[in-house]
Protein backbone atom coordinates (compact mmCIF):
# COMPACT_ATOMS: atom_id res chain seq x y z
CA UNK A 1 0.00 0.00 0.00
CA UNK A 2 1.11 3.77 -0.88
CA UNK A 3 0.93 6.39 1.39
CA UNK A 4 0.20 10.60 0.36
CA UNK A 5 2.87 12.08 2.00
CA UNK A 6 2.02 12.61 5.55
CA UNK A 7 3.31 16.44 5.23
CA UNK A 8 -0.04 17.55 3.21
CA UNK A 9 -2.69 16.22 5.87
CA UNK A 10 -0.37 17.19 8.75
CA UNK A 11 0.01 20.88 7.44
CA UNK A 12 -3.83 21.47 8.34
CA UNK A 13 -3.23 20.15 11.81
CA UNK A 14 0.12 21.84 11.96
CA UNK A 15 -1.00 25.23 11.10
CA UNK A 16 -3.00 26.23 14.38
CA UNK A 17 -0.44 24.68 16.90
CA UNK A 18 2.18 26.80 14.65
CA UNK A 19 0.30 29.90 15.31
CA UNK A 20 0.32 29.22 19.25
CA UNK A 21 3.89 28.74 18.87
CA UNK A 22 4.62 31.85 16.92
CA UNK A 23 4.38 35.30 18.93
CA UNK A 24 1.22 35.87 17.80
CA UNK A 25 1.03 39.75 19.52
CA UNK A 26 4.53 40.32 19.16
CA UNK A 27 4.71 43.64 17.18
CA UNK A 28 7.75 44.80 15.54
CA UNK A 29 7.82 48.77 15.54
CA UNK A 30 11.46 50.50 14.98
CA UNK A 31 13.10 52.96 17.16
CA UNK A 32 9.16 53.36 19.04
CA UNK A 33 7.86 54.94 15.38
CA UNK A 34 8.45 52.69 12.13
CA UNK A 35 5.52 49.91 12.00
CA UNK A 36 6.93 47.09 10.55
CA UNK A 37 3.80 45.04 8.66
CA UNK A 38 5.47 41.43 9.47
CA UNK A 39 2.07 39.55 9.03
CA UNK A 40 -0.06 40.13 5.19
CA UNK A 41 -2.56 38.42 3.70
CA UNK A 42 -0.98 36.09 0.95
CA UNK A 43 -0.72 37.52 -2.67
CA UNK A 44 -3.04 36.01 -4.42
CA UNK A 45 -0.26 34.74 -6.59
CA UNK A 46 0.17 32.08 -3.37
CA UNK A 47 -3.84 30.81 -3.64
CA UNK A 48 -2.37 26.92 -4.65
CA UNK A 49 -0.13 27.34 -2.16
CA UNK A 50 -2.70 27.08 0.54
CA UNK A 51 -1.08 29.35 2.79
CA UNK A 52 -3.14 32.52 3.56
CA UNK A 53 -0.78 34.69 5.88
CA UNK A 54 2.56 35.80 4.41
CA UNK A 55 5.29 36.37 7.63
CA UNK A 56 8.67 37.92 8.22
CA UNK A 57 11.35 35.66 9.31
CA UNK A 58 11.33 37.88 12.48
CA UNK A 59 8.03 35.96 13.84
CA UNK A 60 10.17 32.57 14.06
CA UNK A 61 12.53 34.18 16.08
CA UNK A 62 13.78 33.99 20.11
CA UNK A 63 12.60 37.05 21.85
CA UNK A 64 16.17 38.05 22.41
CA UNK A 65 16.94 38.48 18.44
CA UNK A 66 13.77 39.91 17.77
CA UNK A 67 14.30 42.62 20.35
CA UNK A 68 17.61 43.37 18.25
CA UNK A 69 15.78 44.78 15.71
CA UNK A 70 13.67 46.91 17.25
CA UNK A 71 15.91 49.69 17.91
CA UNK A 72 18.68 50.85 15.83
CA UNK A 73 21.33 50.92 18.63
CA UNK A 74 20.91 47.75 19.47
CA UNK A 75 20.82 46.32 15.28
CA UNK A 76 24.50 45.29 14.97
CA UNK A 77 23.27 45.85 11.09
CA UNK A 78 23.07 49.49 11.51
CA UNK A 79 27.09 49.79 11.80
CA UNK A 80 27.20 48.80 7.93
CA UNK A 81 24.30 51.69 7.02
CA UNK A 82 27.34 53.79 8.53
CA UNK A 83 29.87 52.55 6.37
CA UNK A 84 28.14 52.57 3.22
CA UNK A 85 26.62 56.34 3.81
CA UNK A 86 30.75 56.92 3.54
CA UNK A 87 31.11 55.15 0.59
CA UNK A 88 27.73 56.89 -0.76
CA UNK A 89 29.53 59.99 -0.42
CA UNK A 90 33.10 58.86 -2.04
CA UNK A 91 33.89 59.64 -5.82
CA UNK A 92 35.70 56.86 -7.43
CA UNK A 93 36.41 55.55 -11.00
CA UNK A 94 37.14 57.24 -13.84
CA UNK A 95 34.53 60.43 -14.10
CA UNK A 96 35.18 61.36 -10.54
CA UNK A 97 31.39 60.77 -9.46
CA UNK A 98 30.04 59.59 -5.97
CA UNK A 99 26.29 58.35 -5.32
CA UNK A 100 25.69 61.60 -4.20
CA UNK A 101 26.52 63.16 -7.03
CA UNK A 102 23.75 61.76 -9.20
CA UNK A 103 21.19 61.20 -6.01
CA UNK A 104 22.11 63.95 -3.44
CA UNK A 105 20.96 62.41 -0.27
CA UNK A 106 20.24 58.55 0.56
CA UNK A 107 16.84 59.75 1.35
CA UNK A 108 16.52 59.84 -2.57
CA UNK A 109 16.42 56.29 -2.11
CA UNK A 110 12.57 55.81 -0.58
CA UNK A 111 10.69 53.58 -2.05
CA UNK A 112 13.30 51.67 -4.36
CA UNK A 113 14.46 48.45 -1.93
CA UNK A 114 10.38 47.54 -1.97
CA UNK A 115 9.91 47.42 -6.05
CA UNK A 116 13.15 45.46 -6.76
CA UNK A 117 14.37 42.80 -8.65
CA UNK A 118 12.08 45.20 -11.28
CA UNK A 119 12.29 45.24 -15.11
CA UNK A 120 14.54 47.60 -16.85
CA UNK A 121 13.20 48.89 -20.37
CA UNK A 122 17.02 50.00 -22.43
CA UNK A 123 18.64 47.15 -20.65
CA UNK A 124 16.11 44.93 -21.41
CA UNK A 125 16.27 42.64 -18.23
CA UNK A 126 15.32 42.03 -14.71
CA UNK A 127 17.47 44.11 -12.27
CA UNK A 128 18.18 42.85 -9.25
CA UNK A 129 19.38 45.95 -6.38
CA UNK A 130 22.93 44.78 -6.52
CA UNK A 131 22.80 44.74 -10.67
CA UNK A 132 21.70 48.17 -10.41
CA UNK A 133 24.38 49.37 -8.16
CA UNK A 134 26.83 47.86 -10.08
CA UNK A 135 25.35 49.13 -13.41
CA UNK A 136 26.06 52.68 -11.84
CA UNK A 137 29.32 52.17 -10.45
CA UNK A 138 30.47 51.05 -14.33
CA UNK A 139 28.39 52.90 -16.13
CA UNK A 140 27.90 55.77 -14.43
CA UNK A 141 31.17 56.71 -12.42
CA UNK A 142 33.80 54.55 -14.22
CA UNK A 143 34.57 52.66 -11.18
CA UNK A 144 34.90 48.77 -10.50
CA UNK A 145 31.79 46.26 -9.84
CA UNK A 146 31.51 45.01 -6.17
CA UNK A 147 31.50 41.59 -5.60
CA UNK A 148 27.51 40.81 -5.98
CA UNK A 149 27.17 39.19 -2.34
CA UNK A 150 30.44 40.79 -0.94
CA UNK A 151 30.69 43.33 2.29
CA UNK A 152 30.33 46.81 0.16
CA UNK A 153 27.41 45.48 -1.89
CA UNK A 154 25.48 44.31 1.36
CA UNK A 155 26.21 47.34 3.27
CA UNK A 156 24.87 49.85 0.12
CA UNK A 157 22.15 47.74 -0.10
CA UNK A 158 21.18 47.94 3.95
CA UNK A 159 21.75 51.77 3.46
CA UNK A 160 18.83 52.03 0.02
CA UNK A 161 16.77 49.33 2.60
CA UNK A 162 16.65 51.55 5.20
CA UNK A 163 15.22 54.64 3.55
CA UNK A 164 12.26 52.17 2.42
CA UNK A 165 11.54 50.35 6.29
CA UNK A 166 7.68 50.28 7.20
CA UNK A 167 7.06 50.68 3.19
CA UNK A 168 5.23 47.56 1.61
CA UNK A 169 6.92 44.97 -0.85
CA UNK A 170 5.45 45.48 -4.01
CA UNK A 171 7.55 43.65 -6.48
CA UNK A 172 5.98 43.28 -10.49
CA UNK A 173 4.69 39.53 -11.16
CA UNK A 174 3.57 39.90 -14.56
CA UNK A 175 4.33 42.13 -17.48
CA UNK A 176 7.64 41.41 -19.22
CA UNK A 177 9.37 40.03 -15.98
CA UNK A 178 6.79 37.43 -16.42
CA UNK A 179 9.01 34.64 -17.88
CA UNK A 180 11.81 35.38 -15.51
CA UNK A 181 9.00 35.50 -12.54
CA UNK A 182 7.73 32.02 -14.17
CA UNK A 183 11.52 30.78 -13.26
CA UNK A 184 11.83 31.68 -10.33
CA UNK A 185 8.69 29.83 -9.42
CA UNK A 186 10.13 26.57 -10.85
CA UNK A 187 13.34 26.91 -9.70
CA UNK A 188 11.65 27.43 -5.90
CA UNK A 189 9.46 24.02 -6.11
CA UNK A 190 12.53 22.47 -7.66
CA UNK A 191 14.14 18.99 -5.80
CA UNK A 192 17.62 19.57 -5.69
CA UNK A 193 20.95 17.48 -4.57
CA UNK A 194 21.19 13.68 -2.91
CA UNK A 195 18.59 14.91 -0.34
CA UNK A 196 16.09 15.65 -2.74
CA UNK A 197 14.27 19.34 -0.87
CA UNK A 198 13.31 21.91 -2.84
CA UNK A 199 12.45 25.56 -0.93
CA UNK A 200 9.20 24.64 -1.02
CA UNK A 201 10.02 21.66 1.11
CA UNK A 202 11.02 23.66 4.20
CA UNK A 203 9.40 26.52 3.62
CA UNK A 204 6.01 26.24 2.69
CA UNK A 205 5.48 23.15 3.61
CA UNK A 206 6.81 23.08 6.76
CA UNK A 207 7.52 26.77 8.48
CA UNK A 208 6.70 27.04 11.87
CA UNK A 209 8.21 22.74 12.41
CA UNK A 210 11.80 22.62 13.96
CA UNK A 211 14.37 21.29 11.78
CA UNK A 212 17.43 19.99 14.54
CA UNK A 213 17.01 23.73 16.78
CA UNK A 214 16.14 26.02 13.50
CA UNK A 215 12.45 27.40 13.78
CA UNK A 216 11.72 27.07 9.97
CA UNK A 217 10.37 29.87 8.60
CA UNK A 218 8.80 31.27 5.56
CA UNK A 219 12.13 32.11 3.76
CA UNK A 220 11.10 35.42 3.02
CA UNK A 221 13.37 38.37 1.87
CA UNK A 222 11.74 41.53 2.94
CA UNK A 223 14.30 41.57 5.42
CA UNK A 224 17.39 41.47 3.77
CA UNK A 225 20.21 42.11 3.55
CA UNK A 226 20.42 40.71 6.92
CA UNK A 227 23.07 40.77 10.10
CA UNK A 228 22.85 37.34 11.32
CA UNK A 229 24.39 36.45 14.69
CA UNK A 230 25.80 33.37 13.23
CA UNK A 231 29.03 34.62 10.80
CA UNK A 232 28.44 38.65 12.63
CA UNK A 233 27.74 40.54 9.31
CA UNK A 234 25.40 41.11 6.51
CA UNK A 235 23.88 38.51 4.66
CA UNK A 236 22.54 39.16 1.09
CA UNK A 237 19.75 37.27 -0.22
CA UNK A 238 21.95 35.08 -2.64
CA UNK A 239 23.89 34.34 0.25
CA UNK A 240 21.27 33.07 1.66
CA UNK A 241 20.13 31.02 -1.17
CA UNK A 242 23.62 29.58 -1.67
CA UNK A 243 23.75 28.38 1.90
CA UNK A 244 20.16 26.60 1.82
CA UNK A 245 20.69 24.98 -1.33
CA UNK A 246 23.93 23.80 -0.58
CA UNK A 247 22.03 22.24 2.55
CA UNK A 248 20.42 19.57 0.34
CA UNK A 249 23.77 18.57 -0.39
CA UNK A 250 23.23 19.89 -3.72
CA UNK A 251 25.81 21.87 -6.78
CA UNK A 252 24.23 25.18 -5.94
CA UNK A 253 24.31 28.50 -8.51
CA UNK A 254 26.19 31.41 -7.81
CA UNK A 255 25.49 34.81 -6.84
CA UNK A 256 24.15 37.22 -9.09
CA UNK A 257 23.68 34.16 -11.65
CA UNK A 258 20.37 34.34 -13.87
CA UNK A 259 18.92 31.73 -11.75
CA UNK A 260 19.14 33.58 -8.48
CA UNK A 261 17.77 37.07 -10.16
CA UNK A 262 14.77 35.00 -11.22
CA UNK A 263 14.85 32.87 -8.09
CA UNK A 264 15.14 36.08 -5.84
CA UNK A 265 11.78 37.61 -7.87
CA UNK A 266 9.75 34.90 -7.51
CA UNK A 267 10.28 34.90 -3.72
CA UNK A 268 10.14 38.53 -3.18
CA UNK A 269 7.26 38.46 -4.68
CA UNK A 270 5.77 35.95 -2.21
CA UNK A 271 5.82 38.56 0.71
CA UNK A 272 4.35 41.31 -1.17
CA UNK A 273 2.64 42.93 1.07
CA UNK A 274 5.09 43.02 3.95
CA UNK A 275 6.98 45.50 4.98
CA UNK A 276 10.64 46.08 3.95
CA UNK A 277 12.36 45.20 7.38
CA UNK A 278 15.80 45.45 6.12
CA UNK A 279 18.62 45.28 7.87
CA UNK A 280 16.92 42.65 10.00
CA UNK A 281 18.84 40.41 12.82
CA UNK A 282 18.18 36.72 12.21
CA UNK A 283 20.67 33.73 13.98
CA UNK B 1 56.60 -6.53 -1.08
CA UNK B 2 55.09 -6.63 2.46
CA UNK B 3 52.74 -3.50 1.05
CA UNK B 4 51.70 -4.99 -2.22
CA UNK B 5 50.73 -8.21 0.28
CA UNK B 6 48.74 -6.40 2.17
CA UNK B 7 46.81 -4.44 -0.67
CA UNK B 8 46.20 -7.82 -2.17
CA UNK B 9 44.67 -9.14 0.91
CA UNK B 10 42.59 -6.02 1.72
CA UNK B 11 41.13 -5.98 -2.05
CA UNK B 12 40.18 -9.95 -1.31
CA UNK B 13 38.70 -8.58 1.99
CA UNK B 14 36.83 -5.63 0.59
CA UNK B 15 35.59 -7.96 -2.32
CA UNK B 16 34.12 -10.53 -0.40
CA UNK B 17 32.39 -8.48 1.80
CA UNK B 18 30.66 -6.24 -1.15
CA UNK B 19 29.56 -9.56 -2.94
CA UNK B 20 27.42 -10.35 -0.06
CA UNK B 21 25.92 -7.15 0.02
CA UNK B 22 22.88 -6.02 -1.67
CA UNK B 23 23.60 -2.88 -3.78
CA UNK B 24 21.89 0.14 -3.68
CA UNK B 25 20.83 -0.65 -7.61
CA UNK B 26 19.75 -4.07 -6.36
CA UNK B 27 17.37 -3.10 -3.26
CA UNK B 28 14.12 -5.45 -4.13
CA UNK B 29 10.79 -3.87 -2.81
CA UNK B 30 7.93 -6.07 -2.00
CA UNK B 31 4.39 -4.53 -3.11
CA UNK B 32 6.73 -1.64 -3.54
CA UNK B 33 6.81 -0.65 0.45
CA UNK B 34 8.99 -3.58 2.72
CA UNK B 35 12.60 -4.74 1.79
CA UNK B 36 12.63 -8.23 3.44
CA UNK B 37 16.37 -9.38 2.95
CA UNK B 38 19.02 -7.52 4.57
CA UNK B 39 21.10 -5.62 3.08
CA UNK B 40 24.05 -7.75 4.71
CA UNK B 41 23.38 -10.87 6.18
CA UNK B 42 24.74 -9.20 8.86
CA UNK B 43 22.51 -7.97 12.22
CA UNK B 44 21.99 -4.93 12.59
CA UNK B 45 23.11 -3.78 16.19
CA UNK B 46 20.51 -1.44 18.24
CA UNK B 47 23.42 0.32 19.59
CA UNK B 48 25.01 1.54 16.89
CA UNK B 49 21.96 2.72 14.95
CA UNK B 50 21.18 4.81 17.99
CA UNK B 51 24.14 6.39 17.37
CA UNK B 52 23.78 6.88 13.74
CA UNK B 53 20.39 8.10 14.32
CA UNK B 54 21.62 10.91 16.45
CA UNK B 55 25.11 11.81 15.00
CA UNK B 56 24.65 14.74 12.19
CA UNK B 57 27.19 13.09 10.20
CA UNK B 58 25.19 9.94 9.62
CA UNK B 59 21.91 9.55 9.63
CA UNK B 60 20.56 12.91 11.45
CA UNK B 61 16.96 11.84 11.80
CA UNK B 62 16.65 13.69 15.05
CA UNK B 63 16.66 16.53 12.63
CA UNK B 64 13.28 15.99 11.22
CA UNK B 65 12.17 13.01 14.27
CA UNK B 66 11.68 13.26 18.08
CA UNK B 67 12.57 9.75 19.37
CA UNK B 68 12.25 9.69 23.61
CA UNK B 69 14.69 6.85 23.74
CA UNK B 70 17.31 8.82 22.23
CA UNK B 71 19.11 11.70 24.17
CA UNK B 72 20.16 13.80 21.66
CA UNK B 73 19.16 17.96 22.29
CA UNK B 74 17.23 19.44 19.57
CA UNK B 75 14.97 16.91 17.73
CA UNK B 76 12.79 18.40 15.05
CA UNK B 77 9.18 17.45 13.80
CA UNK B 78 9.09 17.80 10.21
CA UNK B 79 8.47 14.10 10.38
CA UNK B 80 6.28 12.38 13.01
CA UNK B 81 7.41 10.73 16.11
CA UNK B 82 9.04 7.43 15.76
CA UNK B 83 8.04 6.38 19.34
CA UNK B 84 6.17 3.16 18.73
CA UNK B 85 7.41 2.84 15.12
CA UNK B 86 8.52 -0.46 15.76
CA UNK B 87 4.69 -1.73 16.52
CA UNK B 88 3.29 0.33 13.44
CA UNK B 89 5.92 -1.46 10.95
CA UNK B 90 7.27 -4.66 10.49
CA UNK B 91 11.41 -4.98 10.36
CA UNK B 92 10.79 -4.78 5.80
CA UNK B 93 8.99 -2.00 5.79
CA UNK B 94 11.34 -0.31 8.54
CA UNK B 95 14.25 -1.21 6.02
CA UNK B 96 12.15 0.34 2.74
CA UNK B 97 11.38 3.27 4.64
CA UNK B 98 15.16 3.93 5.39
CA UNK B 99 16.47 3.20 2.32
CA UNK B 100 13.81 5.54 0.41
CA UNK B 101 10.40 6.62 2.17
CA UNK B 102 9.24 7.63 -0.94
CA UNK B 103 8.20 3.99 -2.00
CA UNK B 104 5.77 4.20 0.94
CA UNK B 105 4.85 7.73 1.09
CA UNK B 106 4.92 9.39 -1.99
CA UNK B 107 6.52 12.74 -2.41
CA UNK B 108 7.85 12.74 1.17
CA UNK B 109 10.63 14.74 1.82
CA UNK B 110 12.42 12.73 3.67
CA UNK B 111 15.83 11.83 2.17
CA UNK B 112 16.18 7.98 0.80
CA UNK B 113 19.52 6.89 2.56
CA UNK B 114 20.60 3.99 -0.13
CA UNK B 115 19.93 6.05 -3.50
CA UNK B 116 23.19 7.42 -5.54
CA UNK B 117 21.45 8.37 -8.68
CA UNK B 118 19.33 9.98 -10.31
CA UNK B 119 19.21 13.10 -8.15
CA UNK B 120 18.53 16.96 -9.84
CA UNK B 121 22.03 18.80 -9.83
CA UNK B 122 23.71 16.61 -7.04
CA UNK B 123 26.55 17.98 -5.19
CA UNK B 124 29.59 16.94 -3.22
CA UNK B 125 28.52 16.27 0.10
CA UNK B 126 27.55 20.01 1.87
CA UNK B 127 30.38 21.83 -0.23
CA UNK B 128 27.76 23.45 -2.73
CA UNK B 129 30.04 22.27 -5.62
CA UNK B 130 29.11 19.51 -7.97
CA UNK B 131 29.14 15.81 -7.20
CA UNK B 132 30.05 13.28 -9.08
CA UNK B 133 26.98 10.29 -10.02
CA UNK B 134 27.20 7.80 -8.43
CA UNK B 135 27.90 9.43 -4.97
CA UNK B 136 28.39 7.11 -2.24
CA UNK B 137 24.92 6.23 -0.40
CA UNK B 138 24.24 8.77 2.35
CA UNK B 139 24.09 5.47 4.84
CA UNK B 140 26.46 2.61 4.07
CA UNK B 141 24.03 -1.02 4.00
CA UNK B 142 25.56 -2.12 7.87
CA UNK B 143 24.49 1.07 9.16
CA UNK B 144 21.05 0.81 7.79
CA UNK B 145 20.61 -2.42 9.37
CA UNK B 146 21.73 -1.20 13.01
CA UNK B 147 19.17 1.52 12.19
CA UNK B 148 16.67 -0.72 11.42
CA UNK B 149 17.77 -2.56 14.36
CA UNK B 150 17.02 0.15 16.36
CA UNK B 151 13.86 1.44 15.23
CA UNK B 152 12.55 -2.09 15.46
CA UNK B 153 13.03 -1.86 19.69
CA UNK B 154 10.82 1.45 19.64
CA UNK B 155 7.71 -0.43 20.69
CA UNK B 156 4.83 1.04 23.53
CA UNK B 157 4.93 -1.37 26.47
C1 LIG C 1 14.12 15.94 6.16
C2 LIG C 1 13.28 15.27 7.10
C3 LIG C 1 13.50 13.82 7.49
C4 LIG C 1 14.66 13.15 7.82
C5 LIG C 1 16.08 13.69 7.84
C6 LIG C 1 14.28 11.81 8.18
N1 LIG C 1 12.93 11.67 8.07
FE1 LIG C 1 11.83 9.97 8.51
N2 LIG C 1 10.12 10.90 7.90
C7 LIG C 1 10.01 12.23 7.52
C8 LIG C 1 8.63 12.52 7.22
C9 LIG C 1 8.08 13.87 6.79
C10 LIG C 1 7.91 11.32 7.43
C11 LIG C 1 6.41 11.06 7.26
C12 LIG C 1 6.11 10.56 5.89
C13 LIG C 1 5.77 11.71 5.00
O1 LIG C 1 4.77 12.39 5.25
O2 LIG C 1 6.51 11.99 4.07
C14 LIG C 1 8.88 10.32 7.87
C15 LIG C 1 8.54 9.01 8.21
C16 LIG C 1 9.40 8.12 8.83
C17 LIG C 1 9.02 6.83 9.38
C18 LIG C 1 7.59 6.29 9.48
C19 LIG C 1 6.92 7.13 10.54
C20 LIG C 1 5.99 6.38 11.48
O3 LIG C 1 4.82 6.64 11.41
O4 LIG C 1 6.47 5.57 12.26
C21 LIG C 1 10.14 6.26 9.89
C22 LIG C 1 10.25 4.91 10.58
C23 LIG C 1 11.24 7.18 9.63
N3 LIG C 1 10.75 8.30 9.00
C24 LIG C 1 12.56 6.95 10.01
C25 LIG C 1 13.63 7.81 9.74
C26 LIG C 1 15.01 7.50 9.99
C27 LIG C 1 15.49 6.23 10.63
C28 LIG C 1 15.74 8.56 9.55
C29 LIG C 1 17.24 8.73 9.49
C30 LIG C 1 18.05 7.65 9.06
C31 LIG C 1 14.81 9.56 9.07
N4 LIG C 1 13.54 9.06 9.19
C32 LIG C 1 15.18 10.81 8.58
C33 LIG C 1 11.06 13.14 7.43
C34 LIG C 1 12.41 12.87 7.65
C1 LIG D 1 16.73 21.71 4.42
C2 LIG D 1 15.83 22.78 4.67
C3 LIG D 1 15.85 24.03 3.82
C4 LIG D 1 15.73 24.16 2.46
C5 LIG D 1 15.56 23.06 1.43
C6 LIG D 1 15.76 25.57 2.18
N1 LIG D 1 15.94 26.28 3.33
FE1 LIG D 1 15.92 28.32 3.53
N2 LIG D 1 16.29 28.12 5.53
C7 LIG D 1 16.37 26.93 6.23
C8 LIG D 1 16.63 27.20 7.62
C9 LIG D 1 16.79 26.15 8.72
C10 LIG D 1 16.68 28.61 7.75
C11 LIG D 1 16.90 29.43 9.03
C12 LIG D 1 15.60 29.55 9.77
C13 LIG D 1 14.56 30.24 8.96
O1 LIG D 1 14.56 31.48 8.83
O2 LIG D 1 13.71 29.53 8.36
C14 LIG D 1 16.45 29.15 6.41
C15 LIG D 1 16.39 30.53 6.12
C16 LIG D 1 16.08 31.05 4.88
C17 LIG D 1 15.94 32.47 4.61
C18 LIG D 1 16.14 33.59 5.63
C19 LIG D 1 14.83 34.05 6.18
C20 LIG D 1 14.99 35.23 7.11
O3 LIG D 1 13.97 35.68 7.65
O4 LIG D 1 16.09 35.70 7.32
C21 LIG D 1 15.60 32.58 3.30
C22 LIG D 1 15.36 33.87 2.53
C23 LIG D 1 15.54 31.24 2.74
N3 LIG D 1 15.83 30.35 3.73
C24 LIG D 1 15.21 30.95 1.43
C25 LIG D 1 15.28 29.65 0.88
C26 LIG D 1 15.13 29.38 -0.53
C27 LIG D 1 14.80 30.41 -1.60
C28 LIG D 1 15.32 28.03 -0.69
C29 LIG D 1 15.42 27.23 -1.95
C30 LIG D 1 16.39 27.63 -2.91
C31 LIG D 1 15.53 27.48 0.63
N4 LIG D 1 15.52 28.49 1.54
C32 LIG D 1 15.68 26.12 0.90
C33 LIG D 1 16.22 25.67 5.70
C34 LIG D 1 16.02 25.37 4.35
Amino acid sequence: MKFKALTVAALTVAMPVMALAGPDDDKLVINGEIEIVTKAAAPAHMEETGIDTVMSGWHFRADETQALEMDDFDNPGMIFVDQAIDAWNMAEGSEGKSCASCHDDPSSMAGVRAVYPKWNEAAGEVRTLAMQVNDCRVNKMGADKWKYAGGDMASMEALISVQSRGMPVNVATDGPVKAVWEQGKELYYTRTGQLDLSCASCHEQNYGNMIRADHLSQGQINGFPTYRLKNAKLNTVHARFKGCIRDTRAETYSPGSAEFVALELYVASRGNGLSVEGPSVRN
Amino acid sequence: MKLTYLTVAATLVAGSAFAAEVGPKEVKYNDDTAIEMSLTGVAGDPEKGAVIMATKSKGNCVACHEISALSAAFQGNVGPMLDGAGDRWSVGELRGLVVNAKMMFEGSVMPSFYQVDGFTRPGNAYTGKAGQEPLAPLLSAQEIEDVVAFLATLKDE
